[in-house]
């Protein structure tokens, strides 16, 4: 099963803006909003907090709920309601800005990783670091100093290859959040234009458009794999016009 | 011979009427250091759990505890709702099913209480927070404990200090929730969470039987 997400913000708006943008990029996660007070007011409501808890663990049979909040009291309530909700060993509050860890978590999910490691995902992307993170964690929960990337030691198989991107709009996004969430289910290090080709952050930054080139250099054992993935990605013009 | 359910209702009860009472003297504390909601949102917190209370009987002391955690909780909003939220539910977990709380029952419920709101709040003695009205009143408890006192005891010593502690908030400089953006300038009022964390502690003791001080 998949890793469903929950939204906590002092705002209905805030919390139903980012549930949007992040089902944009993570369209088969289950993504909850809990923002404002039940009567509409700015506030963070327990009632409504824990009743997204609970709606998310079910959707996530058993899978795990990671948790993203705003600002001081949201955070309070959050922890409170895991104290009182049915399974608090199965929700995770990550520390992180709330829209762009939002992404990279529904990324993350999409791309199969388990609670711990969407949490990962999200607390990697910090505040003021407009570059994303530093410390990517795959979906198997392992990062980068971790046992799966020493798979992908000097001996792993290396791949590598040049495409320019065809669709208009080049790298925004959507094309950035399918590239990071297809590249992190592969037991591959994978960068593009030299930033991580799991952070959807990164790749974002990178900013190419119609006509640049994407770089991809991939090591380990599914390196053919990362390389054709984004390949037929770029060829596919990102299912994009 | 400790304290039962009757006592925990009668606590509760005697809470929301003192949360009435002191509402507007809890609105002008917060008004000076905070944003001006604390009576509200406690008066408001404690007529949710006389709701509740009106709608099932608990049956023990843990679990009249737990039903007053959930309406807090859900009612008081701001920081102070997870966090008296969070005081009673720990402090129901720490009673569990007895139906007769002693005073080492007792001591332990109010540490279990004080834990949690350090927990969830990260505030220490000295930060001008209600955790300055919680901590004196555990120590005293356990000190009350070790003296063989007995539940009403226990309750009074701990009433007693959480006023103490209360006061002592006055000249500090809050280092934690909505007070600490005034820097400097929240010496020289008393911490509303603190006052109200008395409260509840002086009623606690006045539903246990002990002469309450401040009216007949």
């Amino acid at each position: 099963m998949t890793v469903a997400l929950v939204v906590v913000s002092h705002s209905a708006r805030i919390a139903e803006g980012a549930v949007e943008l992040a089902g944009q990029m993570a369209p088969d996660v289950q993504i909850f909003a809990a923002g404002g007070t039940e009567d509409g007011r700015i506030g963070t409501s327990f009632e409504l907090v824990l009743a997204a808890f609970e709606s998310a663990l079910d959707s996530a049979a058993g899978a795990g709920v990671v948790v993203l909040t705003d600002l001081g009291s949201a955070v309070m309530t959050a922890e409170a309601a895991v104290e009182f909700c049915s399974a608090p060993q199965d929700v995770l509050l990550a520390d992180a800005p709330l829209v762009e860890g939002l992404v990279a978590a529904g990324v993350a999910a999409q791309g199969g990783a388990d609670a711990a490691a969407v949490k990962g995902a999200a607390s990697a992307v910090r505040f003021g670091d407009a570059g994303g993170s530093t410390g990517v964690v795959g979906p198997d929960g392992a990062t980068p100093d971790g046992g799966a990337q020493r798979s992908a030691a000097p001996a792993a198989p290396r791949e590598s290859g040049e495409f320019v991107l065809v669709n208009a709009a080049g790298i925004h996004a959507r094309p950035a959040a399918r590239i990071a969430g297809g590249l992190a289910g592969l037991d591959a290090e994978v960068t593009v234009n030299g930033v991580d080709g799991t952070s959807v952050m990164e790749l974002m930054a990178l900013a190419v458009g119609q006509g640049g080139t994407l770089t991809v250099e991939a090591r380990g054992k599914d390196a053919a794999k990362a390389v054709a993935y984004v390949r037929r990605l770029v060829e596919e013009g990102f299912g994009e016009k | 011979m400790g304290l039962g359910v009757t006592w925990a209702i009668d606590w509760l009860q005697l809470s929301a009427r003192k949360m009435a009472e002191h509402r507007v003297e809890l609105i002008e504390l917060d008004r000076a250091i905070g944003d001006s909601d604390h009576g509200e949102n406690m008066d408001r917190g404690f007529q949710a759990v006389l709701e509740k209370l009106t709608e099932s009987a608990p049956d023990t002391p843990g679990a009249a505890l737990k039903l007053a955690a959930m309406a807090l909780m859900s009612k008081v909003g701001g920081a102070a709702g997870p966090l008296y939220g969070t005081a009673y539910l720990r402090a129901s977990t720490a009673l569990g099913p007895q139906e007769d709380i002693d005073a080492a029952a007792l001591a332990a419920a109010l540490a279990a209480a004080r834990d949690g709101i350090v927990a969830r709040g990260k505030a220490e003695p000295g930060d001008k927070t209600m955790v300055d009205a919680w901590t004196p009143a555990v120590e005293a408890a356990n000190e009350a404990v070790a003296l063989g006192a007995d539940a009403v005891a226990v309750l009074a010593a701990a009433a007693e200090a959480a006023e103490v502690g209360a006061v002592t908030t006055d000249p500090l400089v809050a280092r934690k929730g909505r007070a600490s953006y005034l820097g400097e300038r929240s010496a020289g009022h008393r911490d509303p969470g603190a006052v109200s964390t008395a409260l509840l502690l002086r009623a606690a003791a006045t539903a246990a039987g002990f002469p309450d001080g401040e009216q007949a």
